[in-house]
């Protein structure tokens, strides 16, 4: 019998086949299916309410879908039993919109929870990793702040840091723009890219950012709310050069403010 | 020199020619300012074409609008023709938005017959039901994971909660407890005293406080200090997506936020319950002393002649218990939050009385197995 959760060496990323989304019986999406590669810098992308953020809680499991299935590395995730759910969930880190850092616990103490949780490093060794993965979001000489006493672009930095605390294989990102200024947002996406290029790290990313799509993303794909589900998929400068739907097209043109 | 009063108002003329009329408006229209009444401008008139002009208007907001759509509204009614040509294009196209707004908005109508409002409320109080046996059963299962493996037990967050549910609520607990001594001491005066029985005050008031208000009133005050606070702090966690965090990063919630507050409030109840027993007994002492003139050593000696350790037992016990109730309702309001600051808002109260209701429900069960036991 194969260990349902060892990655399957020549896998995507993501598998995401069939799925259904919905939350108390209103279905947000139907018959969503994609393939995020290994490395890839994927968004999903559209415009509000379009079901973003709900296909994002489904593959990570915080919603169970209704329909259809997530696979990681080639292994179930969503129709796993909770034992395998929990080896898997160590795959990967989450980044939240509002970078849901646990309130009560120092920035260090932050990162260093899924530590505690999941390996067996000494107190000491876990502290120094949750020092280094600070000042690798540029967080250094904060270790000791709470997330109350720090902006909300630092939240989002400590957020990714306790992200990938457990050098995930798949980072996943809701809405990081969401509420920071274009400087801190342009510095997040290098930060993103950072983390690709360091690790190999395979990023998903909700946004509806166009500066952040056409500046990181490698591939993008986009929901629709009256279509419940996907309309389009592919590189954002060829979809936004060549799409026929004007729902794409409209929304990646980048349309300079008419002179009166 | 101060502007024209006149300018400053909205104004309207109705000028009539046979069946047709000009409304010529005029001055400024805000709609923070009076404007004129159609009905009272048309009176008794009733014409069958009606002109619309803006001309001598200053200046204009969306009060001119709701009157020219008045007068349309009333041209429809009435069947008049309203003839907009003479108005600026922008107001047309505005009025024109108003008219299709008002065409295409639908009362959304949210009351519901009696038959569905049982329905739904009997759905509610089964999935209430299962919520609370599915997070006991999650409880159960989390502390007996904890108990194989106690390292993992978040030591630091239940001393703390202990601090906070205990040590912090003794002022209150002092309070409630001396006064409910007091209040039981003068409602058993008056009748001990008709029979001569002023010395029974202390079993009244040792055996009340040990068996029963003890524990209860010192329940009643974590509930609504406690679990009310436990339910806040969960669901405002819930709203900012911390508890969500936990969930992807693995850590089970119950063993992580849950256990040591409950852990924390079944430990302290009892004590604080003991701690409420002696300053009942204390404020019962102060009146047989103030009242009956029985000194405290004679009150004392009484009260033992009474009170025995099987009754401290079941005043512990129960506080135990009713500890662990508080704990659970409140943490179960504050998963089940909405993610909102009212939904915060009602968790907290939904904690306070979910606890008060079990706890009395609980109280009753007390009493009928301590009595088959003959404790």
């Amino acid at each position: 019998m194969s260990d349902l959760t060892t990655p399957l060496p020549d896998a995507p990323a993501i598998e995401v086949e069939n799925l259904e989304c919905g939350y108390e019986g209103e279905v947000v999406l139907s018959n969503v299916s994609l393939t995020i590669a290994r490395g890839e810098v994927f968004f999903i992308i559209g415009g509000s309410g379009c079901g973003k953020s709900t296909l994002l809680r489904h593959m990570v499991g915080l919603n169970r879908p209704t329909k259809g299935s997530v696979k990681f590395f080639g292994q179930p995730f969503s129709a796993a039993d909770p034992a395998s759910r929990r080896a898997q969930l160590r795959t990967f880190g989450m980044l939240f919109q509002s970078g849901a850092l646990w309130t009560s616990l120092t920035l260090r103490q932050n990162v260093a929870l899924p530590l505690e949780e999941y390996t067996t490093l000494t107190k000491r060794e876990v502290e120094e990793l949750a020092t280094l993965k600070l000042a690798q979001v540029g967080l250094g000489g904060f270790e000791d702040y709470y997330p109350a006493e720090i902006s909300g672009g630092m939240k989002k930095r400590a957020g990714l840091a306790r992200a990938l605390a457990l050098d995930p294989a798949i980072v996943f990102f809701d809405e990081p723009s969401a509420g920071l200024d274009p400087v801190t947002s342009r510095k997040l996406d290098e930060l993103i890219l950072q983390v690709r290029e360091n690790f190999g790290t395979t990023i998903v990313v909700v946004s509806h950012e166009l500066a952040s799509i056409f500046s990181i993303a490698d591939r993008v794909v986009m929901l629709d709310r009256g279509a419940k589900g996907v309309i389009a998929e592919g590189r954002p400068v060829e979809l936004a050069d060549h799409s026929r739907d004007p729902r794409v097209s409209e929304f990646l043109r980048r349309v300079e403010r008419p002179t009166q | 020199m101060s502007a024209n009063p006149e300018l400053l108002s909205a104004r309207a003329s109705v000028k009539a020619d046979g069946d047709a009329c000009e409304i010529a408006l005029a001055g400024t229209w805000q709609i923070t300012a009076p404007r004129p009444a159609w009905r009272a401008l048309l009176g008794a008139k009733n014409p069958a074409r009606v002109r619309l002009t803006v001309e001598a208007v200053e200046k204009w907001d969306s009060a001119l609008l709701l009157f020219l759509f008045e007068i349309q509204q009333w041209c429809r009614e009435t069947g008049a023709y309203c003839d907009v040509d003479a108005l600026p294009e922008k107001i047309r196209t505005l009025l024109a938005q108003l008219a299709a707004s008002h065409e295409t908005s639908v009362p959304f109508d949210r009351s519901e017959n009696f038959i569905t409002t049982v329905g739904l409320a009997t759905q509610n109080a089964v999935a209430q039901a299962k919520a609370i046996s599915h997070f006991v059963g999650e409880c159960t299962l989390g502390a007996r994971r904890l108990a194989e493996n106690p390292a993992k037990f978040r030591w630091r967050d239940c001393l703390s909660e202990m601090q906070q549910c205990g040590a912090m609520a003794l002022p209150i607990v002092s309070l409630i407890s001396f006064l409910v001594g007091v209040t039981l001491a003068y409602t058993g005066a008056i009748v001990l005293r008709l029979y001569g029985g002023d010395i029974y005050i202390a079993d009244l008031i040792g055996l009340s406080m040990v068996r029963e208000m003890g524990a209860v009133m010192t329940a009643v005050v974590l509930a609504g200090r406690t679990g009310a606070a436990f339910a806040a702090t969960l669901g405002n966690m819930r709203a900012n997506e911390e508890i969500d965090a936990l969930e992807v990063v693995g850590i089970p919630v119950v063993q992580f936020l849950v256990l040591p507050r409950i852990f924390a409030l079944g430990v302290m109840m009892p004590l604080l319950a003991i701690y409420a027993n002696a300053l009942g007994m204390l404020g019962g002492m102060s009146v047989a002393l103030g009242l009956l003139s029985i000194p405290p050593t004679a009150y004392w000696v009484e009260m033992l002649t009474i009170v025995d350790l099987s009754d401290i037992a079941t005043g512990v016990i129960k506080a135990i218990a009713f500890g662990l109730i508080i704990g659970l309702a409140g943490c179960l309001r504050g998963l089940q939050a909405e993610r909102s600051a009212a939904g915060v808002g009602r968790a907290a109260t939904s904690a306070v009385v979910t606890a008060l209701l079990l706890l009395v429900v609980a109280d009753a069960i007390f009493a009928v197995v301590f009595n088959i036991l003959g404790w």
